[in-house]
């Protein structure tokens, strides 16, 4: 059980010149001196990194460009039930120019959100998308931790910053259905014209 | 070139000439008084300006050596560290628990700082400079040393809590364990040189064949009382691997864990300025004291060549603790007792056999095989012995 | 002088004080007394051997005893014993032949002249020429003592188990 054929000694020699090889490498190769100094230092995060979610909103006013239309499926399928949505009374157009419905209140507790990103998987408008913000540590330990729907709105540049192939995949998946919407909305306007125009000749014709 | 000679002399005795001047200015009748005074201050002001910055080297050694940077904050490469720590154990409150002995609890770290400051008495640190030229300086080495035992337990019983006194029984026994092969390892040096006196036994290694030096350590058996007179010293001084009695992770800080602030630092600095004696001690007897490595090397101040091999000492001693894991305490006294002591005094038999043979390559030979056969035999023995057993308690049901 | 003072002190303290442990450590204050008025009479080895022996070895060995066998916190108050005059009266008798045979022994009627120190080395010569025997029975001794021991302790773990 105990290998009698090195010598005496071997083992701790063999690991002081470990030892001195970290010591002396640390000053020539990052692989043996791997401190990242935080805060002045950062580690570069990979692309699908998450941390919490953020409202997605096209456009320059949060507001107006809000993708979020209330359907409260997130609310509905997160595991700690950390979103809170009120559905708002009136309607508002969305980027479709059709009106939705938008959340009045819209609070996520990020002191309980896993991170699991369930909430984005189920979002059937795109609206809702994680964050890799993690410097949100507050001294205010009742409300400092609960995001409202004005701290949670970011433009969709940012997402498209933060996430390269998510957003570009996403706006281009976007952009195809609201082609395919105006295509249909021109062909079905094309169609009324077209019937507009046949029946005035057969109602003239009679 | 005469000059540069008397320059290099005159360098090398700086101190000695500059505390002769000094002493111009005082009265006869005072003069012995100021001598030692001047002596001991210049020791008390040294040694813990060096023990504040090995402080910063240990850390930032220690830190290189766990792929990490040490403490970088404080100055450039945090060089002011060691001050920052000096204010923190400053400002501290010093708590002492209110059952604990508060006699005792505040001699002990005066005595474990005074014992270690009297070792530097009989160190001859430069050719000249050692405060007090004994007769049997070793001897009081070694006797002054063997109060720290004492402190250490003074300082675990008066603080009345469980972990301080299983530290300071665990700490004693393993000090008492290893100062007889230090003890041991020493007398070695003692057949050689004829003589207990520090400054003789410089002397006696102070000399060249060729350019290199007659220093101890470059024969078998002064090679072999070197390594088992450093392991003795690990130990001695409670470092990395034998800190059990005093490892955070094991037994909070052990006996010193009722300390706080000032007398925290007493502590440490004692547990360090000791350790810097017995470097020192190990230098004197094995290293060649303040003699140069080589022969053309003499024209650097002798003072110079102390140091250097002192923060060599260090350095492998933070080199060792970067490295080895603690050792158990069962493990450590079976150390002691099992392969340091005989080795030693198979190591007593070899320097016999070496001062009785003639000199030659022959006797190179034999007291190498007398110190290299034994040595890995006993190693090999032991190792055998350490088999997987059911474990036997002795002392419950 | 003052190292007399501290060791009488150190000693009176031993048998005074009321906490073991402090007694110990009076104790070891008279042993450091002693070696440094063995330094003072030039006996260096003597006296260092003395720290070394005494305070380095023996006074911790004292003190694992009292660790090991003394269960109780500080000692009750000291009772007044009757015998105490009595014990008072013979300390002092102790004291006065003593002083009175030293007094008037021939060292200080006659006033000895300076002996040479002793050096180590004489100490070294005499032990293995002159005292040779005496310092082979003795190493005898102790082996025995510390064979004794370790077999008394050994048959003491066997009769725990």
């Amino acid at each position: 059980m105990y290998g009698g054929t090195e010598l005496v000694g071997e083992g701790i020699l063999k690991g002081m010149a470990e030892t001195a090889r970290n010591f002396f490498g640390s000053f020539v190769s990052k692989d043996r001196l791997t401190t990242v100094q935080y805060p002045e230092e950062r580690e570069l995060q990979i692309e699908v990194a998450r941390d919490f979610p953020f409202l997605v909103y096209d456009g320059a006013d949060w507001q107006q460009g809000m993708r979020c239309v209330a359907c409260q499926i997130c609310e509905k399928e997160c595991p700690p039930k950390c979103i809170f949505i009120e559905k708002s009374k009136d309607k508002k157009p969305d980027a479709n120019g059709k009106p939705q419905f938008y959340p009045a209140v819209f609070d996520i507790d990020i002191s309980v959100c896993m991170s699991c990103q369930i909430c984005v998987e189920v979002c059937p408008f795109d609206a809702i998308k994680m964050d890799v913000d993690y410097s949100l540590s507050t001294d205010d330990r009742f409300g400092g931790l609960l995001l409202n729907k004005q701290r949670l709105s970011k433009s969709n540049d940012y997402y498209r910053k933060i996430h390269p192939t998510e957003a570009a995949e996403v706006d281009a998946r976007l952009a195809g259905e609201r082609a395919r919407q105006e295509a249909k909305a021109k062909a079905a306007a094309e169609a009324t014209l077209a019937t507009a125009a046949v029946q005035p000749a057969s109602g003239e014709s009679r | 070139m005469i000059h540069l000679v008397q320059l290099a002399q005159q360098l090398d005795q700086v101190f000695v000439l500059a505390k002769h001047w000094l002493l111009g200015y005082v009265p006869a009748g005072v003069q012995p008084l100021c001598s030692a005074v001047l002596s001991v201050l210049s020791v008390i002001l040294v040694f813990p300006l060096l023990f504040a910055i090995v402080t910063w080297i240990e850390r930032k050694g220690l830190g290189r050596m766990q792929n990490r940077y040490g403490p970088n904050r404080v100055g450039p490469c945090g060089i002011l560290q060691p001050i920052a720590d000096g204010v923190k154990s400053l400002t501290k409150e010093d708590i002492v628990p209110i059952t604990a002995d508060h006699a005792v609890h505040f001699l002990a770290p005066v005595l474990l700082v005074s014992a270690s400051f009297m070792d530097y008495a009989v160190l001859p640190i430069g050719r000249n400079m050692v405060i007090v030229n004994l007769n049997a300086g070793v001897l009081f080495f070694f006797a002054v040393g063997s109060l720290m035992e004492l402190a250490v337990f003074m300082a675990g019983w008066s603080s009345r809590s469980k972990y301080t006194l299983l530290g300071a029984m665990r700490a004693i026994a393993q000090m008492i364990s290893y100062e007889v092969p230090l003890v041991l390892a020493s007398i070695v040096v003692i057949m050689q040189a004829g003589s207990l006196s520090t400054v003789a036994i410089v002397n006696r290694q102070a000399t060249y064949t060729g350019i290199w030096p007659h220093w101890f350590v470059f024969t078998p058996w002064g090679f072999a009382g070197f390594v088992l007179f450093m392991i003795a010293a690990t130990a001695e001084s409670n470092r990395s691997p034998f800190d059990l009695p005093e490892g955070e992770s094991e037994i909070i800080a052990g006996y010193y864990t009722e300390y706080s602030g000032f007398k925290f630092a007493l502590f440490f600095m004692g547990e360090y300025i000791g350790m810097f004696a017995t470097s020192g001690m190990a230098i004197t007897l094995f290293l060649g004291g303040w003699s140069a490595p080589l022969s053309f090397l003499t024209w650097i101040p002798s003072y110079f060549w102390f140091f250097a091999k002192l923060l060599t000492l260090i350095a492998v001693f933070i080199w060792v603790r970067g490295t080895l894991p603690r050792l158990r305490m069962d493990q450590l006294m079976n150390l002691a007792w099992e392969f340091i002591l005989p080795m030693t005094l198979l190591n007593i038999i070899t320097a016999g056999v070496w001062y009785y043979m003639p000199t030659g390559s022959i006797r190179w030979f034999v007291c190498s095989c007398m110190v290299i056969v034994p040595c890995i035999l006993l190693s090999r023995g032991l190792k055998q012995k350490k088999r997987f057993q059911v474990r036997t308690y002795h002392f419950t049901q | 002088m003052i190292l007399a003072v501290l060791t009488v002190a150190g000693m009176a303290s031993a048998m005074g004080l009321r906490n073991a442990v402090h007694c110990v450590l009076a104790l070891t204050l008279g042993f450091t007394g002693v070696a440094a008025l063995y330094l003072q009479l030039d006996a260096q080895f003597v006296g260092l051997a003395q720290i070394m022996v005494y305070v380095g070895a023996v006074a911790i060995l004292i003190v694992f005893v009292i660790m090991m066998t003394h269960r109780s916190e500080p000692a009750a108050p000291p009772n007044f014993i009757s015998l105490w005059t009595v014990g008072s009266v013979v300390a002092a008798a102790v004291f006065a032949v003593l002083a009175w045979a030293i007094c008037c022994s021939a060292a200080s009627t006659q006033g000895l002249p300076p002996q040479p120190g002793v050096t180590v080395q004489q100490i070294g010569d005499a032990l293995m020429h002159r005292f040779l025997l005496p310092l082979e029975i003795m190493g005898l001794l102790l082996t025995a003592a510390l064979i004794g021991a370790v077999v008394i302790a050994m048959g003491h773990k066997e009769d725990m188990k």
